[in-house]
Order: structure tokens, then sequence, then C-alpha cells
């Protein structure tokens, strides 16, 4: 009882706290559990870029941001706590870097009227803006991955993959098994052979499904992993001798993390990605300058350039310009979650602005609109060069098969629209 | 002073025996009553309902289901993840096949569904016992979370192999789904726990909960005395079983809505299900709502001490949280080896004697 009301009275203290004129950017963030290693570049990538306009810039719009993080240990009913005690605060937009956590929130979040944006993981389908009002997933979502991927694999091949073996080895979670849907499809399509090996959580244990590859000696490898399950698989890998650029993951399963512990073995393996990597960009100075030299840095501050670093980065840069598309459209400065709803729905980005940014070629450009919340769909490939411990952009990101997906996406959203009496909203 | 039977007279059978037969224990019970549905519904919002009290009731309900098979009648099970999650599913295809019924009813029925699932699964607890038993239901635990992930019929075939709890109602109030009004989550579990709790307490009371405490202390000695161990276990099972199924189903359905089988009904949640029974004493109810209360609240009020209040790293606070919450059930253990529940019956008999000791 005493704890209930030691509780109550606390949850009161939080309730009344002051309101001032901020932009509030929860960051529900996971730097504990089996998935930190993966959860802590993100979040510091995503943190240092607000600080950074704070510091630089004052804010976007002359409004400060105001970072509100969560941990949510990469667990469900964490993640639940975390939207229940941070919307109240004004919070604009969420990004879970979660599948798992996303399908919780989409329902929550539509009613609630936040937007979320799940940067390449969520609910695939969500790309059709027209049944997802507040759910967003641009630049690229996991059917456009597993499309790139063969799309890469038929370039190598000379645009002819029939009669091939890829093996999929995944996560076995909402989040592993997205892709299948998809490959299976496309095997269809170019007549591969596909095999899906599911791993289980949190995918230490995976020596059966490697002896499996190792007895049907697939062509190529994919793989949709997360966490620990990468370094497992890409030892496991070398283990077997399974030459390791014929071995690619999603963009989720390349990462330095995942890579270093198999040492010079893991020369060579390929991860598909939806922006550049390394720190060659005019932006990573004001960083340095602004956030890393003033002690401002979130986490440790030694993330600075790593894959994942990254894509918090640039997941933060893509909210941080849809703020001032929303500002810019509403004309008010401080901006309401409505506001920042519209102003993603209508965010462009061209190569003009990444390079205002200092971002000059760091993603693709692309636009989003009310029935396309996913953008242009645009993938590359990265290469992992163990001699030098650097990724490099081995493809240029190229556009993936709309039509295989679109038609999926149409399927899938579809069926979501009717169990949950959704009427279209764009035109 | 505050808590005595001198002058609390009865003046017939069914006064000595009923639930509460101490005034000030009595009036106190109505006073929680009244509380939680007359004022909380009232005052409620999101945060308090999907945060703290929704975890806080479903996971008394499956501690009064598991109390009942471990602390009542001494069978030891690890599979509660796997038979909430059986409620879980259960309440979801009825869910999805019949739109127009009531949620009550789902509810009910997923815990019937349970309570079969666990009758099959308790029959090996006639031959096993201890240990071998636990070991047993683990298995069911596995093979429960493997069928789910496995076969596409019981999620729908959805392409994630995720449950989605579509919008249902009660009396036309919407209790799933996003719009649901926290009061009205709120009270649809409440209802649900309170009466898990009496059917409970009065089944322990009762002939059925005495043959399942004579299995407990002593099966052999049991059986002699004429306690038929068959149906004292399975009933045992079922009961427990039905419990920990509408615990699954509310879990799913209300609280958190989409449902993922491994990471939700995974292994952990067996053993923080036994934590909570194991803490707040084995063979009490009001036991199963004090580990509730223990292991649900106490996270969240580390989490708003270090985060909120002192502004330290949210990591650090992750990881403190381990230690204090880890800490705290070594201490609680040493010190009351028979869980909360003991501390309370011995605070109770310090009080009838406060504030003049002998």
């Amino acid at each position: 009882m005493t704890t209930k009301l030691a509780t109550m009275a606390l949850g009161a203290l939080m309730a009344a706290g002051p309101a001032l004129a901020d932009l509030v950017i929860p960051d529900l963030s996971y730097r504990t559990g089996p998935y930190a290693a993966g959860g802590i570049p993100f979040s510091d990538g995503y943190n240092d870029y607000f600080t950074l306009l704070n510091e630089r810039d004052g804010g976007i719009g002359g409004v400060p941001v105001r970072m509100v993080e969560c941990e949510t240990g990469y667990n469900t009913e964490k993640g639940v706590e975390c939207y229940e005690s941070t919307k109240g605060e004004g919070a604009l937009v969420y990004q879970p870097l979660s599948t798992g956590i996303t399908y919780q929130l989409i329902p929550k979040v539509t009613a609630d009227g936040i937007p979320l944006h799940t940067m390449g993981y969520g609910r695939t389908s969500a790309k059709n803006g027209d049944v997802f009002s507040h759910t967003f997933n641009y630049p690229a979502n996991y059917w456009d991955g597993a499309s790139g991927a063969i799309n890469y694999l038929l370039e190598e091949n000379g645009g002819d993959l029939s009669g091939k073996k890829i093996a999929l080895v995944y996560h076995n979670s909402a989040y592993g098994k997205e892709p299948i849907r998809t490959l299976e499809e496309l095997s269809k399509k170019h007549g591969f052979e596909l095999a899906a090996l599911p791993v289980d959580h949190p995918g230490q244990e995976q020596k059966s499904q490697w002896l499996q590859i190792r007895r049907d000696k697939p062509d190529y490898v994919l793989m949709w992993g997360w966490g620990v399950m990468n370094q497992v698989a890409v030892q496991e890998a070398a283990n077997i001798r399974f030459p390791m650029e014929n071995f690619i993951g999603i963009w989720w399963s390349g990462s330095e993390n995942d890579v270093l512990p198999a040492g010079e073995a893991a020369n060579g393996y390929k991860a598909l990605t939806f922006h550049n990597v390394g720190t060659d960009f005019p932006v990573f100075d004001d960083i340095q300058k602004y956030v890393v030299d003033t002690g401002k840095a979130a986490g440790a501050g030694d993330q600075v350039g790593t894959v994942l670093y990254n894509r918090g980065l640039y997941a933060a840069m893509l909210a941080s310009e849809a703020v001032k598309k929303a500002q810019e459209i509403s004309g008010n400065a401080d901006i309401t979650p409505a506001e920042m709803r519209d102003g993603m729905e209508a965010l462009e980005i061209t190569e003009a602005k990444m390079v205002e940014l200092g971002l000059p070629n760091f993603g693709p450009t692309f636009s989003v609109s009310c029935e396309n919340h996913g953008g242009d769909a645009l993938v590359g490939v990265t290469q992992w060069d163990a001699a030098n411990k650097t990724w490099s952009l081995i493809s240029e990101f190229k556009a993936t098969d709309g039509d295989v997906i679109g038609a999926l996406i149409n399927e899938d959203s579809a069926a979501y629209a009717a169990e949950n009496n959704i009427e279209s909203r764009c035109n | 002073m505050f808590y005595r039977e001198a002058g609390d007279f009865k003046t017939s059978y069914t006064d000595d025996s009923q639930t509460f037969p101490i005034k000030f224990d009595r009036y106190r019970y109505y006073v929680v009553l009244a509380v939680g549905f007359g004022i909380i519904p009232f005052i409620i919002n999101d945060y308090w309902a999907n945060a703290l009290l929704l975890p806080f009731l479903i996971y008394a309900i499956a501690a009064i289901g598991l109390n009942i098979l471990v602390g009542y009648c001494g069978q030891v099970s690890l599979g509660t993840g796997g038979f909430m999650a059986v409620g879980a599913y259960a309440c979801y295809k009825l869910m999805t096949a019949f739109p127009d019924v009531s949620m009550f009813v789902h509810v009910f029925l997923a815990g019937g569904v349970t309570a079969i699932v666990g009758v099959l699964f308790g029959l090996p607890s006639l031959r096993i016992k201890g240990f071998y038993l636990a070991v047993a239901t683990l298995a069911a635990q596995f093979f429960l979370v493997w069928l789910f992930n496995r076969v596409p019929w019981f999620y729908n075939y959805s392409a994630s192999g995720q449950i989605n709890a579509p919008e249902r109602d009660v009396f036309g109030i919407i209790i799933t789904g996003p719009n649901a009004p926290a009061w009205a989550t709120y009270l649809f579990c409440l209802i649900f726990l309170a009466f898990c709790a009496i059917i409970a307490r009065n089944l322990t009371r009762g002939t059925t909960g005495r043959s399942w405490m004579a299995i407990r202390d002593m099966d052999i000695a049991a059986e002699i005395i004429g306690v038929n161990p068959l149906k004292a276990k399975l009933t045992a099972f079922a009961v427990s079983s039905f419990f920990v199924g509408i615990a699954g189903a509310l879990f799913f359905a209300v609280y958190l809505g989409a449902v993922e089988v491994g990471e939700v009904f995974g292994i952990q949640k067996s053993f923080l299900v036994l934590f909570m029974v194991i803490i707040g004493g084995l063979g009490s109810i009001f036991g199963s709502f004090a580990g509730a209360a223990f292991l649900v609240l106490l996270p969240v009020v580390l989490k708003v001490v270090g985060v909120d209040v002192l502004g330290w790293p949210t990591d650090i606070v992750a990881h403190l949280q381990l230690v204090i919450v880890g800490a705290l059930i070594i201490m609680f253990l040493i010190l009351e080896p028979h869980g909360l529940a003991q501390l309370w019956r011995v605070t109770k008999e310090k009080l009838r004697l406060w504030p003049f000791p002998h």
C-alpha cells in the first residue's frame, strides 16, 4: 500500500511538470538487454543531432528541442509504459526502434493523433498512408530490403537467378517474418529456390541452422537478424567457411558490432542500407565542435560515425526536417503533434537540402505524400573491409521491385483497413 | 487496539465461517472494494491504467492461478507463460470468429480452453512430482510457444505472426483497441480479478481446497485418508489454468493489444509469475496480490524516482533497477521466507496487542 501511495504521489508530481515552449521528442531507447549493442549507437546519434541543433542553431525554427529518453530494453511492456508516460508531454514523433513495440503503437498513436516514424522497420504495409494515417516508414522498408537484395543478386548474376538456392536466416519474431512473403513472391517471379531458417530469440544458438546451410549449400544467404544474433551468425558462417561475399544482411545486420567479433573471417560480408556510412560529411565537423568537444555527447560519446550512429543521426535529421516543414505549413514555431504529422506527410528530401545540412549524398532523395508514407524505396549495399575495419557503399541507392511490393502492400493494408473499419482519407 | 476480536460476537454459524471473521478486516475489505470500484475509475488516466493498474490486476489474476497450483496443491509449474499464451490465442480466435459476442464471454471461454489444455498437461503430475514435474511443465511452456509460432491458423495467417486485438465492446462500451477508455479497461480487469479472488478464496476454504492442501502436505497420507489424488490434482490444474488463461486473454486483448508469443509469453513470464507467488507468499490469496504489486509497481517506482526525479541516465537506472529489485527479493526471502503475506500476518498479530504488549 505504501508503495502504491508513493507512486501515486510521484505520478502527480510528474503530471504537474512545467509547460514550456519546446519541441518534445521522446527517445524510446534501449541501452540495456540483449539488443543494447544496436540500441546504444542509434540513440546516441539520434540525441546528438538534436543536441547539435540546440547548440548551433538554438533549436529548430528558434524553438529548442527537449529530448525525453525512456529505456524500453526492447521489451513491449516497457515500451507501452514509456509511451504512456511520455505522450502527455506533447511528444511530436515516436521512433521506438523495435518492430514489436511498433505493432503496439500503430493503433495507439492513431487514436492519440501522434505521428510514428519507423525508419526501415515496423509494419511494412504502413507505407500505404491512405490506411495508416499516423505511421510513416520512409525512406525504405523490409520488403524494399528483400527486393533490393534480390535485385543486387540479379545484377551479379547477369539478370538470371533461376535454379539458384537462397537461404533466409531470420529472427523468429514479427520482425524476421516480415520479408518472407515478398521473398516467396520474388522466388516465383525469378525462379530461385527459397529456404527459410528461423532463429529463436535472442539468437545465440544457431548451430542447427548453419549445419543445414552447410548440408544444403545454398548459393546465397540472406539474414534478418538483430542484436547478438548477427555476430553469432557471422561467426557461424565463418566456421562453415561460407563465402562471405555471398552472405547479405538486412540493414539491421550490418553494423560494426556484428562483424568485429569474427575478425578477419568476416571480411567481405555485405549488408543492405538506406543511408551512407562513415564520417566523411561536413556535419560531423559540427558534431565534433558543438557536441563532442563540449562534452554534451549522449552516452559514452564513443559511437560517432558507426553505422547505427549514422542511422540515428539520419532519423533525427528526417524528424527535424519534418518539424521545419510543419513550422512552414502551420506558421507556428511551437508545433503540435497534428501539425507534425502534416509536416511529415509533406516532407521532401532533395540532394540540395542534404548538401545544405552538411550531409551530401547521405541518403536517397525521396518525397512523402498522403498515399505514400514510405518514400521512394531506394536501397544500397555496403561491404565490410576487415583489414581497415570500415564499411563502404558498393552499390548506389537503386530502385526496388515496386510491382511486387506494391501489390503486397495493397493486399496487407486492405486487410488491416477491413479489420479496423478504416475509410479511405486521401483524395 | 485496531485489530481485536474482543467484542466482535457471532450469533450464527454463517457469521462465524465468513471470509473475514474479524470486523476490522471486513471493513478494510469493503473499503478496498469501494475505492477500487467507486473512486479509482473516476480519477484514472491512460498512464495509470496502462503503465500500472492493468498489469497489476492482470498479474494478480495469474498469480492467484499459479498460487492455487503451487501454493495450495504443491505442484510446481513452470508453464504459466505457455498457459497465458493459450488464453491469449483462444481469446484472439474467438474475438475474430465471433465479433458480436460480448468480451466477457470470450474471456471466460478463453479461460475454459486453457483449463482443458492445463488438465492435459497436468496428467503427468499423477506420476511425477517435484522437480520432475517442473521439467514436464517446462516442456509444456516451450511446446505451446513453438506451436503458436509454427501453426499459422492460430494467428489467422498474418504476415508477421503477430496477433492484434480488434475493437470489441461490452454492452456498447469499447473494451479493447486503442479507443477504449482507461476506466473501462480498468473496471473490466478489476471485475475479473474480484471474481477470481472470491472464487479462489472460497474454493480454498472448502472441501476442494482442503483436499489440495492434503495432497500438498503429504500425498500418501492424503490418499490413505480418502482424498482422490487424480481428482485433487486435476481440479487444481484446471482451476489454476482457468485463472491463468483469463489473465493471458486480458493481457493480450485489454493490456497490450498486440502480442508476439515468443517475446510476451516466453519462459521469463513463467518465472516472473512464479516469483510473484513466492515473494507474495505460497498458499495465500493476499500474497498473490502483494507479489504482483511488488514486482509490477516497484520497477516503475524506481524508474520514476531515478529518471524523472533524480535525472539520472536511463541505462544506469535500468541497471540499478535490476540490482535493487534483486537485492530486495533476497532480503525479503531471508527475513521472511514465507513471503509478504506472512509479513502481513505478523503485523496483524502485533497490531492485536498494540499499544500494550505483555
